[in-house]
Order: structure tokens, then C-alpha cells, then sequence
């Protein structure tokens, strides 16, 4: 099972592909042919054009033929979370408000994944507007986890962790508002990275939260997230919160960063609320740390228990803002039960948002309302500006930190769904990187028992992706966790 | 209900300009009125002379060249509009 084409590294497929032991179009047939056989099971992809993923192969096959490959990623599939456009491919959200919605242009990111040769396969299933951490709340179908079809994939990048883990394809980019690639990546066991907000380019995402949002690598090892990293990230003129920032090779970097550095644990993560076979995990992993020679030392993220009030305020707020857009007038669903002008905002928006799309857009709406707005919006703004201050003052202490991505291993579906709260709660660790800005991986460090992946989280400095996966580089090289696949 | 008492879900809806019925409604109010009691535990926060971060860093004023680039075509602007008609955004009558 493990020497199946779709089971491979992009690293070692991108080797292949230049020895001509496999063409980029055998590739794209493979993972196809993958999805097709498993996907009634798994439920990732949301649409796929095959007729078009076989085209760009074929046009790969013929750069490399030539010997002029665009990059180590020429000819290796990529499948796209369901909000980042791609010319001529549908774009949902995972609503039904933009069922029949086409891309009239490619997102930046997409422009640089066609630039790199990337072969682009599939448009993936999310939680509707990137709202959840189940999967559930898609408008179309859930995610099932590759490891236990019982249980939820995560989210909102659901559909991105699972195609990845069950073979679907070789690499995805999902993204990260609060958690939304880590968390899927943890429950799915396999890699994720959330850059540093403004590395990568938001130009043709569709916003959710515009201060949190970023795009982001999912593979299955640190490798090939680097790689996919590497092409994606960098300073876009058409996003003018683009950070000019320095990169370097993430692929070549990755063994030569991690030596011997200071490492922080959260005392505050560690506490009630984690699960015993989770706690233990990390355990074992800061202690492979600690025996390979690097310093650890507790911290204390003293802002802890506000990060995620704090982060669902404004969330909310600019979430129902950024929503404002979807009207029925200019595009997207329009609501036939009324004819009249104001109605039809009402008619529309109420049947083609979903259940949790609505509350945080009535949520949003509240904490801005004047009567609210300085006791709910502009006090979590300040309490954002003390937890920033708190997270870079133990970053000034330590290189990076070692935390669980999650407090349990994936749940059954339904356990929560009807909980809002306890839902929101799954991205309590993940949170505080978004609301600092910071980049943050999730790599598999164990499994359950329960036969469920387990993710560890490596906080990093602000536009230090390097030095985080670097580390990630170093804990995978030593435990292979990226060999284990689920049976499916 | 006391959420009813508490938050004013017509203005709510009004200035949110979301219809909700039924069932949903009902259970968007009970988790409203349970998520916004979560959001309290920041009142606890003293932030007396703290400044406000509305973004992660510290980027101002990006602007770009005053020339004009590449633009969308009425046709692909039109792409995906509910109903169109001679090149323009057919929208219900809003004067009588």
C-alpha cells in the first residue's frame, strides 16, 4: 500500500518524474483514479474537471520532455481548498449562496502554483466560508477522516487534510483564520503549515477575517510542505497587506537550522482540558527534543484564556463585514421568493447562508453595533495588543514553541455540532498565532489509542517559517510518522 | 426567553439583513445569548492605556502607481450575476 504512486512524496514523485519512471500525466490518472474509487467514502472533493487536470499534465510532460521543468514541482498535483479562485473552476465556499459561482481570474497563490508547473486537481470541501473545525458544516456533504470514517476530518480545511492523508492527491493548500490547516492537518496526520500573516498573498481568497486569514501548505511531510511554501509565498502587489520579507530556500534550509536551540512549553496548554494519550505525546516529543540536545523551558502565555474570546469578537465582527457582499445582485444565489428590493436581501442572505454562517455573522453584527462597539470590538482589539505583547515576550525568551495542535484526536461527527461553544473551543491552541500574526506547523507525533493521528504545534517567530520547519524536519526525520497511511 | 429581553434580535437581523425562521432562529438566539456570556470573560481585562491592534503588523498606506493596469470586461464582470441584461446587473425596481 505504501509504495502506491498516490501514497508517495512530492520530493520523491518530482525524482521520478525527472527519470522519466513516471510521466506527470500516469501522475494526475493515479490520484484521479484514487479519488474516484474512494471519495463516496471520504467526501474531500466538492468538484473536479479531469478532462482540464489531464491537459496541464500533459503540458508538464512536455516541459519536462524538453528538459525545462518550471520548478521541483513541475507535474506534481495540487488541489485547492474550495475559497481560493482558479480561472474558469468553481468557487462555493461550501455554500449554497455561490453554488453556481465561476472564477473570472486565478488568486495570486494559483497564478504561482501554474507558474511553478503545478498540476492543479480538484476543488476541495470546507466548512461553509471557512466557519468550523468539523467539516460539518459544509453545505453540500461532510469530510470523513481517512483513519476512521466515524469520525470528523477537522476544519475548516477538512477537505484539504483528508484528500492529502487518504491519497486523493499529493499536495493542498488550505487556510488558517484560527486554526483551520493545523487543526485538520492534527486530526488528519499529516503536515500544515500557517505562514506569518501577510507572507502569502489573500488576492483571490475569499475573506473571512481579513486581519487572521492566511493561505497555507498541507502535505504529508515537512518536505513537501517547504517545497509548496517555497512557490506560494512572497510579496503581491494586488495584496497590500503583503509583508516585504526575506526568503530564503525552505527546502535546503531544513536541515540546517535546527541546531540546538531554545525551546518553549506553555505551561497554560498543558493544563485541564487535554487529553491523557495527547499530553503524553507531546511528552515524548519534547523529550526527543530535549535528548537531541536542545534547551527546554517552560513558559507562561499569560494572555491564554483571553485569546479566544478575544479572537471570536473580532472574527465575528470582520466576518460580518466581509459577508456584507454576498446580496444576490451582483453575484451568486438570488433569492425567488420575493421581487422587492429590500427583501430580497433578506430572502436571499437567510436561505443561502447556512446555520453557523448566520450566527457569526448575528455575532459579528452585535459586538460593531454602537451600543456595543467599545465594549466588545474595541476592547478585544486591545486585548489582541496585550497578547501580542505576551506571546513576543516569551518568543524573546525562547527560538520557538512546542505545543498540542489540539486537546483531543478527532471526535465522532455530531459530538459537537450542536454545541457552538465546545466547537469553537477545538481551536483553543491555534488561535493565538493568528491573532499575533505568527506562522505555526502541525506534524503527526503519535497515534491514539484509538488508531488516530496525534499533532504537535511548532510556534515560530514572525516570517521564521524556516526555523519551524526545520524543526518539524528534524522530530519527522527521526519517527517516519509520515510513512503511516490509514487503510481506506 | 430571556435572550429575547437581552438582545434585540429584530435589529440584529435588520442591520444584518438576514432573514431567519423557525427552528434556526431559535436555536441562533440560545447560542448567542451562551457565546456572548463566553465573550464577558474579557471584561476581567484591564486595558487602561492600551492601544488598539486592528492588524498584525504594521503596514500603512500600500498604495500602487497611479496608472491604470489590466481591468474586467463588462462580459466577465457579468459572469456570475443572478440576471443581466444589455451589459448591466438586472436588480429588482427600487423607485416608484
Amino acid at each position: 500500500m505504501d509504495d502506491e504512486i498516490f501514497f508517495k512524496s512530492a520530493q520523491r514523485l518530482s525524482a521520478m518524474l525527472d527519470r522519466r519512471e513516471i510521466s506527470s500525466v500516469e501522475l494526475a490518472k493515479a490520484v484521479i483514479e484514487r479519488a474516484k474509487q474512494i471519495d463516496s467514502k471520504i467526501g474531500a472533493f466538492l468538484s473536479f474537471d479531469e478532462a482540464k487536470t489531464l491537459r496541464e499534465a500533459e503540458e508538464s510532460d512536455a516541459r519536462r520532455k524538453k528538459g525545462r521543468p518550471l520548478s521541483v514541482l513541475d507535474g506534481i498535483p495540487v488541489s485547492l481548498k474550495d475559497l481560493i479562485a482558479e480561472k474558469g473552476q468553481p468557487l462555493t465556499c461550501g455554500s449554497k449562496i455561490l453554488e453556481n459561482f465561476v472564477s473570472p481570474y486565478d488568486a495570486t497563490v494559483t497564478e504561482r502554483l501554474r507558474a511553478a508547473g503545478c498540476v492543479l486537481w480538484g476543488r476541495l470541501n470546507m466548512d461553509e466560508f471557512a466557519m468550523g473545525s468539523s467539516n460539518e458544516n459544509s453545505a453540500y456533504k461532510p469530510v470523513a477522516n481517512p483513519w476512521n470514517i466515524g469520525c470528523v476530518p477537522g476544519g475548516s480545511s477538512g477537505g484539504s487534510a483528508a484528500a492529502v492523508a487518504a491519497g486523493e492527491t499529493i499536495l493542498s493548500l488550505g487556510s488558517d483564520t484560527g486554526g483551520s490547516i493545523r487543526q485538520p492537518a492534527a486530526f488528519c496526520g499529516i503536515c500544515g503549515l500557517k505562514p506569518s500573516y501577510g507572507a502569502v498573498s489573500r488576492y483571490g481568497l475569499v475573506a473571512f477575517a481579513s486581519s487572521l486569514d492566511q493561505i497555507g501548505p498541507m502535505g504529508r511531510s515537512v518536505e513537501d510542505v517547504a517545497s509548496l511554501f517555497q512557490v506560494m509565498a512572497g510579496i503581491d502587489k494586488k495584496d497590500s497587506s503583503s509583508f516585504p520579507f526575506r526568503k530564503p530556500n525552505y527546502l535546503a534550509g531544513l536541515s540546517k537550522f535546527s541546531s540546538l536551540k531554545r525551546l518553549g512549553v506553555p505551561k497554560e496548554y498543558f493544563q485541564g482540558g487535554l487529553d491523557s494519550e495527547v499530553r503524553k505525546a507531546l511528552e515524548n516529543a519534547i523529550e526527543f527534543y530535549r535528548s537531541a540536545g536542545h534547551e527546554i523551558v517552560e513558559v507562561s502565555l499569560e494572555m491564554t484564556k483571553y485569546v479566544m474570546p478575544a479572537y471570536y469578537i473580532i472574527a465575528t465582527a470582520e466576518a460580518s463585514s466581509n459577508l456584507a457582499r454576498f446580496d444576490g445582485i451582483r453575484y451568486g444565489f438570488r433569492s425567488k421568493a420575493t421581487s422587492n428590493a429590500i427583501d430580497i436581501y433578506f430572502k436571499t442572505r437567510g436561505e443561502g447562508f447556512g446555520e453557523e454562517v448566520k450566527r457569526r455573522i448575528m455575532l459579528g453584527t452585535y459586538v460593531l453595533s454602537n451600543e456595543n462597539f467599545d465594549s466588545y470590538y474595541r476592547h478585544a482589539q486591545k486585548v489582541r495588543t496585550l497578547i501580542r505583547n505576551d506571546f513576543m515576550r516569551v518568543l524573546g525568551e525562547v527560538n520557538a514553541i512546542i505545543a498540542p495542535t489540539t486537546p483531543t484526536v478527532a471526535f465522532e461527527f455530531g459530538k459537537k455540532k450542536f454545541d457552538p461553544l465546545q466547537m469553537y473551543l477545538c481551536d483553543i491552541f491555534t488561535v493565538q498565532a493568528n491573532m499575533v500574526g505568527t506562522c505555526g506547523i502541525s506534524i503527526p507525533c503519535g497515534m491514539s489509542s484509538t488508531n488516530l493521528p496525534i499533532g504537535m504545534q511548532i510556534l515560530g517567530k514572525p516570517f521564521k517559517e524556516h526555523e519551524i520547519l526545520s524543526l518539524a524536519y528534524e522530530f519527522e526525520s527521526a519517527h517516519g510518522c509520515k510513512n503511516l497511511h490509514p487503510k481506506i | 426567553m430571556t435572550e429575547e429581553n437581552r438582545i434585540d434580535i429584530e435589529r440584529l437581523t435588520t442591520l444584518a439583513r438576514i432573514e431567519l425562521e423557525g427552528s434556526e432562529r431559535v436555536k441562533i438566539i440560545d447560542s448567542l445569548d451562551e457565546i456572548l456570556d463566553y465573550f464577558k470573560t474579557l471584561s476581567g481585562v484591564d486595558v487602561g492605556g492600551v492601544e488598539e491592534s486592528a492588524h498584525a503588523f504594521p503596514l500603512y498606506n500600500v498604495l500602487r502607481d497611479d496608472k491604470v493596469g489590466p481591468v474586467f470586461s463588462a462580459e466577465d464582470a457579468l459572469l456570475n450575476a443572478p440576471e443581466q441584461r444589455d451589459n448591466q446587473f438586472v436588480v429588482p425596481k427600487i423607485v416608484e
